[in-house]
């Protein structure tokens, strides 16, 4: 009766989304994901934002020029003029970061006597920045003391990148980026997890309601209970995917719109801040620091953080990331551990009369979700190919969430050919003791259910 | 009034059901014949629900046999049966007219089918202005109007009402009635699961009894009752009645002022209610003089008594 199944699908699904409390929370949550993605940014801007210190350079060695060339998007050096004091009384009236102090008598070889100011308490990330920059001041004037010229100092000035590959069993290389392939292992497993709880708890509700409301005696005389429970967990699957789907494009849509809006003052005061505070003596160089600046503000904009898995998902294809492998599993696992779990909260929904009872039924249900979830974070994500994450992408309780947060680490393959061959075992089994349980305890009431009366449902005939 | 010449609609043959402690139905069998109101009679926890839930294919019969129309009852059946349980419900956050929608289509009809019927009903009922109203709107009597029409709206061939008139004021319960008739003037067989007693003997065709998982009654109402009649007369009359006799027996003998007086009087073998009378004309004035046909609430009592162990009587007495 394959259309009396589509049809409680159906009703599952209109019925859900036709509610008031779905529209707006489907309209309202991607507008609380921009707010938060805007905060975020906002933070960050403040955080990592361009720092302007000021150089009052009084040695004469030329140390303050080579201090401003080597400005980097985070830390800028800002030459001033005038006795301490009023360089003191300077960077505090036009809040900088701080001021460097290079006195007169500065002797290259044992250089004494320099001095950083700063408001308040100096945190020792800005201290290291500023001592790093003065270091390297410091030994390029000295190489050019020895006779360097510019072009040799040029090719001596050495900027190693270092970039990360990745090896595999054949010997192929790829370039690795531990960033991103956290970041989708995260946001997958965050995704099944969300989906499952949210929605099994729908699945739960729904069937209570129906029983509470005893509308179950007349729907099975028209319909098996198997349909009538696969029905209800599609036609809820159906609705969770519409969410999902409109959360997506929502989230993507209101960070687009919003946070250029809120935001673009902050990169423009950036940007400004940088030009007006890099007079004269440095114009050759401030353009292109302000720019810097500017690029770096926009790299913190939320807009792009919101689409970094979009982001990911180009850059994987670049990077040593199985894509469809990823693709394929997250499909696999999104489903095989919803209609696990969907069945078994429907299950719980069948044996209780109570709602308030569901309690002792749901601990060992959530158990193994949770469990996977934070050991997932705690864990696997640290060692993907350690003992703790092979066991549990293979157990079908947790290989939903836990397999997930392997995929991108690259799994092999036949691990995953077992694990997703274990899971279909798993969901057969769950949907079956789920759908026996549900048969009996549809139509029973006025019953505390234990587990002992649980197992006899089992083997209840038809 | 019986029409049972003609093949029945819906055979039940020697249906047994076990649950995990206790039979639920021991050897059940009963024919309901076309066009007709059938009573299902037996008291709670005799059987009934679990014999209905077998006939509508919520649950399956252990072993025995099931027949709609001569075919072993299969799930081509549900849309020829309607069923409207003792247990009342619907979806409380559907709007009538889609709720009806709903189950209709689960039972066969289509959409278009199903909105012209329901508009049809509606109407009937008086509760059109209700049909974009969500269920748990409506008023209990409402809902179990909307449940009956849910019930018949595919044209059953075969209804089940358990309990049809709980719920339904005495007003409602009358339209309830006329529309049960009309149904089945329109051709259809209705089983009908109930504790009133009036409305059996006033509306059924013929009965089923089931006690403690077993039937133990079953038949035309009218064969019954004769069945059941054990030649006792109703006398109502004026002088001072006195009965010695070996032919006759006294059961109940009441006076009244002014020398009125009523009596039953159980023939006994081979004496005609001719005899009676005879014998009464010549001592006292009689007025009214019937033979006492025994309703189906005594039979049903007296029966399930019958068969029940003599350290239940007590309960059963309070529960009767």
């Amino acid at each position: 009766m394959a259309s009396k199944f589509l049809l409680v699908a159906q009703r599952e699904y209109l019925t859900r989304v036709r509610k008031r409390a779905f529209v707006v929370l489907t309209l309202l949550v991607p507008f609380i994901i921009a707010g938060f993605g805007i905060v975020v940014g906002k933070l960050a801007l403040s955080d990592e934002g361009t720092e302007i210190v000021d150089v009052r350079d009084t040695s004469g060695l030329g140390i303050g020029t080579k201090l401003v060339q080597m400005s980097t998007p985070q830390l800028q050096f800002l030459p001033v003029a005038g006795s301490l004091p009023e360089a003191k009384q300077g960077f505090q009236k036009d809040k900088h970061a701080g001021l460097l102090y290079l006195p007169e008598s500065l002797d290259v070889q044992a250089p004494q006597g320099v001095q950083f100011f700063g408001k308040g308490n100096i945190s020792l990330n800005k201290e290291t920045r500023v001592q790093k920059a003065l270091n390297d001041a410091f030994a390029e004037l000295k190489m050019q003391k020895s006779g360097l010229n510019q072009t040799q100092l040029d090719q001596l000035r050495a900027k190693v990148p270092l970039s990360s590959v990745s090896v595999d069993e054949t010997g192929k290389e790829k370039d690795s980026n531990s960033g991103i392939t956290t970041g989708i292992a995260s946001a997958l497993a965050v995704l099944i997890y969300f989906f499952i709880f949210l929605y099994g708890v729908q699945i739960m509700r729904g069937v209570g309601e129906e029983k509470s409301s005893r509308v179950m005696e007349v729907m099975l005389s028209a319909v098996k209970p198997f349909d009538l429970m696969m029905g209800k967990i599609m036609g809820i699957a159906a609705v969770g995917l519409t969410q999902f789907l409109l959360w997506g494009l929502l989230s993507w849509g209101a960070t687009a719109v919003l946070v250029p809006l809120v935001m673009q003052d902050e990169v423009g005061k950036a940007k400004t801040e940088v030009a007006a505070t890099s007079p004269g003596a440095t114009t050759a160089t401030s353009p292109t620091v302000a720019d810097q600046a500017a690029a770096s503000a926009d790299q913190m904009n939320p807009a792009k953080r919101a689409n970094v898995i979009g982001g990911a998902f180009e850059k994987a294809s670049k990077l040593n990331i199985p894509i469809w492998t990823i693709i394929f599993g997250f499909i696999a696992y999104f489903l095989g551990g919803y209609l696990l779990y969907g069945a078994l909260f429907g299950a719980v929904g069948a044996a209780v009369d109570d709602q308030t009872d569901t309690q002792q039924f749901m601990f060992p249900i959530t158990m193994p979700l949770i469990l996977s979830y934070i050991l997932g974070f705690s864990v696997i994500l640290r060692n993907p190919d350690g003992p703790v994450a092979f066991w549990m992408s293979m157990i079908p309780f947790t290989s939903p969430v836990a397999m997930v947060i392997r995929l991108p680490f690259g799994v092999p393959a036949w691990q995953l050919a077992l694990s997703i061959g274990l899971l279909i075992v798993g969901f057969v089994g769950t949907v079956w003791v789920a759908s026996r349980i549900y048969r009996v305890g549809i139509l029973m009431y006025g019953k505390k259910v234990t587990y002992r009366e649980l197992s006899k449902w089992m083997f209840y005939k038809g | 009034m019986q029409k049972s010449v003609a093949a029945p609609i819906l055979e039940v043959r020697n249906v047994r059901k076990q649950y995990a402690a206790h039979t639920a139905l021991d050897g059940v069998s009963l024919a309901v014949p076309e066009q007709s109101i059938f009573g299902l009679l037996g008291p709670n926890g005799a059987g009934k629900t679990s014999l209905i839930r077998i006939i509508t294919q919520i649950t399956g019969a252990d072993s025995g046999e099931v027949f709609f129309r001569g075919e072993k009852l299969n799930p081509s059946h549900i849309g020829d049966i309607g069923y409207l349980p003792e247990e009342r419900g619907l979806y409380k956050k559907m709007k009538v007219g889609e709720q009806l929608i709903y189950l209709a289509q689960l039972r066969g009809l289509s959409r278009a089918d199903a909105l012209g019927r329901i508009r049809k009903w509606l109407e009937r009922f008086d509760i059109k202005a209700w049909a974009e109203k969500n269920v748990e709107d409506l008023s209990k009597g409402m809902q179990q109007k909307v449940q009956f029409i849910a019930t018949v709206l595919h044209e059953p061939k075969l209804i089940i009402l358990d309990e049809p008139f709980s719920g339904f004021d005495p007003i409602n319960a009358n339209l309830i009635k006329d529309e049960i008739l009309r149904l089945k003037q329109e051709g259809a067989a209705i089983i009908f699961s109930t504790h009133r007693m009036e409305s059996v003997e006033e509306m059924c065709d013929s009965i089923a009894l089931i006690n403690r998982s077993r039937k133990v009654l079953d038949g035309p109402v009218t064969a019954i009752r004769n069945q059941f009649k054990n030649n006792t007369y109703e006398v109502e009359g004026q002088g001072k009645l006195l009965v010695v006799h070996p032919d006759f027996e006294v059961v109940e003998q009441r006076e009244r002022e002014n020398d009125h007086f009523y009596a039953r009087i159980q023939l006994h073998a081979g004496t005609t209610p001719n005899d009676l009378l005879r014998f009464l004309i010549g001592r006292v004035e009689v007025q009214a003089f019937r033979e006492q046909i025994p309703s189906i609430n005594d039979i049903f009592i007296r029966r399930v008594r019958e068969t029940m162990p003599e350290t239940l009587n007590e309960t059963a007495n309070a529960l009767l």
